[in-house]
């Protein structure tokens, strides 16, 4: 691999960054930010670059696990050992179900499917009213870990994103270079050819959209623990566009793509929103212009570089 | 006589008012190579469609080997020994090669249901997909992507391909089209040296591969067999020479 360099110069930046003073709540808060909606962005682009699904739903997965967390922080449940399998398992499920019927369409058919069940999600967070309906849920504090507060402080929260999104992108790229990955990136291109030589593309990318939820939960996980908060926001559609948005400027084609464009579109819509508050006229044509003129996102140029 | 390997029971298929497949029984018997010829229209396609699961028929049975396979999907099929190529050649192009081959090895041989070791790394798989490719001719352009191949070599490598999955019978749909006159020739040779190994259902628009090739002859017309034979017998075929032979030539 001979762009390998490139990924792990990222990450490397993101473990560097606390020790070379950028360690403050501003900045640290910005960069999980960056890596948990990178996470998210990782697992996206396995399902776009990798089995060819493109959803417009993915931000439903983190919406269910960050509810999964405000929800058992209102029954009092703050333990890690207990949320953090539960937003994980919830997320996972949630994309079994939904992409069981899903993945029975293709092309936009998928999309707006994807689209609705995501609304539907959002709608059903919205009506929650015992867990704070339209104005969200406050968490009282960090899930605990073995009773400890261990996830306040602020650099092991920090590493903690870093070592789960590591994580998230070593497993994508090792499931997309294994057999069930072989399979998935071949039906991606010619699902024809897939059957006729014996296998049918429907489990391998059901079991594809799974994990990528269950990995949508886990970012729910941290995203909900970041903010102290949750509300419907985290699974609005826009959220999923953003998601998406990301994976195509960080190019769909690579899996550190996502990584590399959750990156900038954090620190761009930050900086941006610093400089005028109409910084979304411009925001909006710079995302455009990237699209028309970043042919394999940014990760495509950096390849191509180096 | 030997059982058919492949036999088509009453085979009936209809879009709307009209038969495509029109009570269509026939035989492949094991190790010939049993050519489908009929005009434009005459349901060829559709026939081979119907074999290999893409189409369903309204009536009628498939039997492979006396198992009747007529409810089974595509990819069961596959696995049942029965593979295709198809009339505008299906690979996977941003795949190399030996990948693509190594595609069908892998579905033929354990579970693809494997997560963690790289399947690019597995020895048994990448021999067996590259001996695919050599049966083939085409060992030496293994590593080059299969969008980038010519295409007669995508036409050959479609056939490694299905060679790959160790068919029991394999259903050609129409391996010439578009080949130019070299393409042709090589193409041919290729089929003819698969000849003593492999039992094929072709289905083929070029008279003189036909007659090249084929053991024995089917000729459709309108969704009906009107007559079954050798070749000698096809081209003497009064008949045949009405409704397909003489419109050829005129």
């Amino acid at each position: 691999m001979r762009e390998a360099w490139a990924p792990l110069a990222v990450l490397a930046a993101f473990a560097a960054a606390p020790l070379i003073g950028y360690s403050g709540a501003y900045e640290t808060t910005l960069m999980a930010r960056a890596m948990i909606l990178g996470m998210a962005a990782v697992a996206l682009a396995f399902l776009v670059g990798g089995a060819g699904l493109v959803s417009l739903g993915h931000a439903a997965c983190l919406g269910v696990g960050a509810y999964a967390v405000a929800i058992l922080d209102a029954h009092g449940v703050t333990e890690a050992a207990v949320v953090l399998p539960a937003a994980i398992g919830a997320a996972a499920l949630f994309a079994l179900a939904t992409g069981a019927v899903a993945i029975r369409t293709s092309g936009v058919h998928f999309i707006m499917i994807t689209l609705a069940f995501g609304q539907m999600a959002f709608f059903t967070a919205s009506s929650l009213a015992a867990y704070g309906g339209d104005d969200g849920y406050t968490l009282y504090g960090r899930t605990e870990v073995a009773g400890t507060r261990l996830l306040e402080d602020r650099l092991a929260f920090h590493y903690l994103c870093l070592a789960a999104l590591t994580l998230t992108w070593a497993s994508c790229a090792m499931l997309l270079a294994s057999r069930f990955g072989r399979v998935l990136r071949a039906a991606r291109e010619n699902a024809q050819r897939v059957e006729a030589v014996g296998l049918a593309p429907y489990p391998f990318r059901l079991i594809a959209y799974a994990i990528a939820g269950a990995v949508g939960g886990l970012a729910g996980f941290l995203l909900a623990n970041a903010t102290e908060f949750v509300s419907p926001a985290t699974l609005s559609w826009q959220r999923s566009g953003e998601l998406l948005f990301m994976v195509i400027l960080g190019g769909a084609g690579r899996l550190w793509g996502g990584i590399l464009g959750a990156l900038v579109f954090v620190m761009l819509e930050t900086w941006l929103a610093q400089q005028t508050p109409h910084w979304k006229l411009v925001f909006g044509p710079m995302l455009v212009l990237a699209v028309l003129f970043l042919r394999g996102g940014l990760a495509g140029l950096v390849a191509r570089r180096g | 006589m030997a059982d058919p390997l492949l036999r088509l029971e009453d085979l009936r298929k209809h879009y709307g008012g009209l038969a495509v497949t029109d009570g269509v029984t026939l035989e492949v018997r094991p190790g010939e190579i049993h050519a489908v010829i009929g005009p434009n229209g005459a349901g060829k396609t559709t026939l081979i469609h119907e074999v290999s699961g893409l189409v369903a028929p309204d009536a009628g049975r498939i039997l492979l080997a006396g198992r009747d396979i007529t409810r089974l999907s595509a990819p069961a099929r596959v696995r049942a020994g029965l593979a295709r190529t198809f009339q505008i050649t299906s690979v996977v192009p941003g795949f190399t090669a030996l990948e693509n081959v190594a595609l069908a090895v892998q579905a033929r041989t354990g579970s693809s249901f494997r997560f963690f070791r790289p399947a690019a790394a597995e020895p048994a798989t990448n021999a067996a997909a590259m001996a695919a490719l050599a049966e083939i001719g085409l060992a030496d352009r293994a590593a080059i992507p299969a969008g980038a191949l010519s295409h007669g070599e995508k036409r050959a490598l479609e056939l490694a391909i299905a060679l790959a999955t160790r068919p029991r019978l394999l259903l050609l749909d129409e391996p010439l089209a578009g080949a130019g006159p070299e393409e042709t020739e090589r193409l041919i040779a290729l089929l003819a040296r698969l000849r003593p190994a492999y039992t094929i259902l072709l289905v083929e628009h070029d008279m003189q591969a036909v007659f090249a090739l084929a053991d024995r002859v089917s000729v459709l017309v309108y969704g009906r067999v009107i007559a079954t034979g050798t070749v000698g017998e096809i081209r003497g075929n009064p008949e045949v020479r009405a409704a397909y032979l003489g419109e050829e030539e005129a």
